[in-house]
C-alpha cells in the first residue's frame, strides 16, 4: 500500500516561543512541502492546522515518520500532535454567495448554537469563525456561503430573530470584494 | 462661509455650557446596538448633551470621537477631533455634529480600529477615505456639509456608525479581522 501524499497536521497546547519552527523543521527534513495552514492562539493556548504534501518532494512518506520527525513537540507533556492522511479535496463553486455574520451581545450559552442553526436550516456552510469572549462581550465573526437561490434577506431576518431570543445582535452582510 | 470653514471655526465655547465629564459605556450594553434618535440641534439637552461629549472625549487619552451612544443615549449626536493623530490629513479641529449622514463616500481603506465602548478588541474594517458628510451644528442648528479625507473621514463614519446603533465589530472584515487588543491607549 503506498503511503499517502497529503497529511493533515494539528498541534495544539501550552503556546510557547518555537513551536512552528521545530515543527516546520521537522516537517522539512522529510521533504514535506506546506500548503495550506492556519495558526491561532486561544487564550494562550496553541492551535495550528497545517496540511503539508509529499508530492514531488523526496519521495512517499509514512504517516509514521510524520509523527518521529514531530515527536520532539510532545516530549515535554505540553503539546499534543496529530498526523492525519487526507485527500485533496477541492471545494467546487455552485454560484454560492458569500457573507460576513457578525454577532455581539452579553455572554451566555446557547449564542453560537441560536444563530449558526439558521445558516444550517437554509444549506449555508460556514468557511471561517472566530469568536471571542471579552468580559461580557461575546463576539462571533463567521465567513459563510449561501447556496444560489437563498433569499439571504430572508436568513437575515432569521438570524436577527434568533439573537434577539438569546439576547444578542447580528449583522449580516455581503463579503463584497473590490474589483481593481 | 463654507462648511469646512465653519467646522474649522467651531469649539465647544459656541455651546455657552459646561461639558461634564461622563462614564463611557462598554459592549454589551444595549445602548450601543440602539438607533440614535433624530435630534433638535437647538434644544437645550443636545447642546447639553454635545457639551458632555466634547468634555468627556477631551479627558479620555487618544480618544477622537465619542458618540451619544458611548455616554448612554441613544441620538444622533457626536463628536470629533482627530487634529492631533498622525494620521489626519485634512482635519477641521474640533466639532460636534448632530443627525450627520453620509453623502458621499469613496476610495475605501482598509485600517485597524479599536473603540473605548470596546476596550478589549480591535477590528479591521474597511471605510472610505474620502468622505462628504452633512449634519447640524448643536446650538445654533446651522446646517454643514464638509469634504473630509484619510482619518477625520474614517473617525467620521466610525461616530455615525455609533449614532445608527453599529459597532467596528459590525463592519469587521472577516472571521480573522478581530484581535485582542494588546496596548491600551
Amino acid at each position: 500500500m503506498s503511503s499517502p501524499s497529503l497529511y493533515a497536521v494539528t498541534v495544539i497546547g501550552h503556546d510557547r516561543p518555537g513551536i512552528i519552527a521545530e515543527a516546520t523543521a521537522g516537517l522539512a527534513d522529510l521533504g514535506l512541502n506546506l500548503e495550506d495552514s492556519t495558526m491561532t492562539l486561544l487564550r494562550g493556548h496553541f492551535a495550528m492546522m497545517l496540511l503539508c504534501s509529499a508530492a514531488g518532494g523526496s519521495g512517499p512518506v509514512a504517516a509514521a515518520d510524520v509523527e518521529q520527525a514531530l515527536s520532539p513537540l510532545v516530549a515535554d507533556g505540553d503539546l499534543d500532535v496529530s498526523v492525519r492522511p487526507v485527500t485533496d479535496q477541492p471545494t467546487p463553486s455552485a454560484g454560492e454567495t458569500s457573507w460576513v455574520l457578525t454577532v455581539h451581545g452579553g455572554d451566555r450559552p446557547g449564542i453560537v448554537s441560536a444563530v449558526v442553526r439558521e445558516v444550517a436550516a437554509v444549506g449555508g456552510n460556514i468557511t471561517d469563525l472566530t469568536t471571542r469572549l471579552a468580559g461580557d462581550l461575546y463576539l462571533l465573526v463567521a465567513e459563510l456561503d449561501l447556496p444560489a437561490g437563498v433569499d439571504a434577506t430572508a436568513v437575515g431576518t432569521a438570524i436577527d430573530a434568533a439573537a434577539e431570543g438569546v439576547g444578542v445582535t447580528a449583522t449580516l452582510r455581503s463579503a463584497e470584494a473590490d474589483e481593481l | 462661509m463654507s462648511g469646512a470653514e465653519r467646522l474649522a471655526s467651531w469649539t465647544e465655547a459656541e455651546l455657552g455650557v459646561e461639558g461634564r465629564v461622563l462614564d463611557v459605556v462598554r459592549a454589551p450594553s444595549p445602548v450601543l446596538a440602539t438607533v440614535g434618535d433624530r435630534v433638535d440641534p437647538t434644544a437645550p439637552e443636545t447642546v447639553q448633551l454635545a457639551a458632555d461629549l466634547v468634555a468627556t472625549m477631551r479627558v479620555s487619552p487618544g480618544c477622537v470621537g465619542l458618540a451619544a451612544q458611548q455616554v448612554g443615549v441613544a441620538a444622533q449626536v457626536f463628536c470629533v477631533d482627530v487634529s492631533q493623530h498622525p494620521k489626519a490629513r485634512t482635519h477641521h479641529g474640533t466639532f460636534a455634529l448632530c443627525n450627520a449622514e453620509v453623502l458621499e463616500a469613496s476610495r475605501n481603506d482598509k485600517g485597524r480600529e479599536g473603540c473605548m465602548s470596546v476596550p478589549d478588541l480591535t477590528g479591521d474594517v474597511k471605510r472610505a477615505s474620502r468622505l462628504v458628510v452633512r449634519g447640524f451644528l448643536p446650538g445654533t442648528g446651522e446646517e454643514v456639509t464638509v469634504a473630509t479625507d484619510a482619518f477625520e473621514a474614517r473617525a467620521l463614519q466610525h461616530e455615525i456608525d455609533h449614532c445608527q446603533g453599529l459597532l467596528f465589530l459590525d463592519r469587521v472584515a472577516g472571521a480573522h479581522a478581530v484581535h485582542a487588543r494588546r496596548t491600551y491607549l
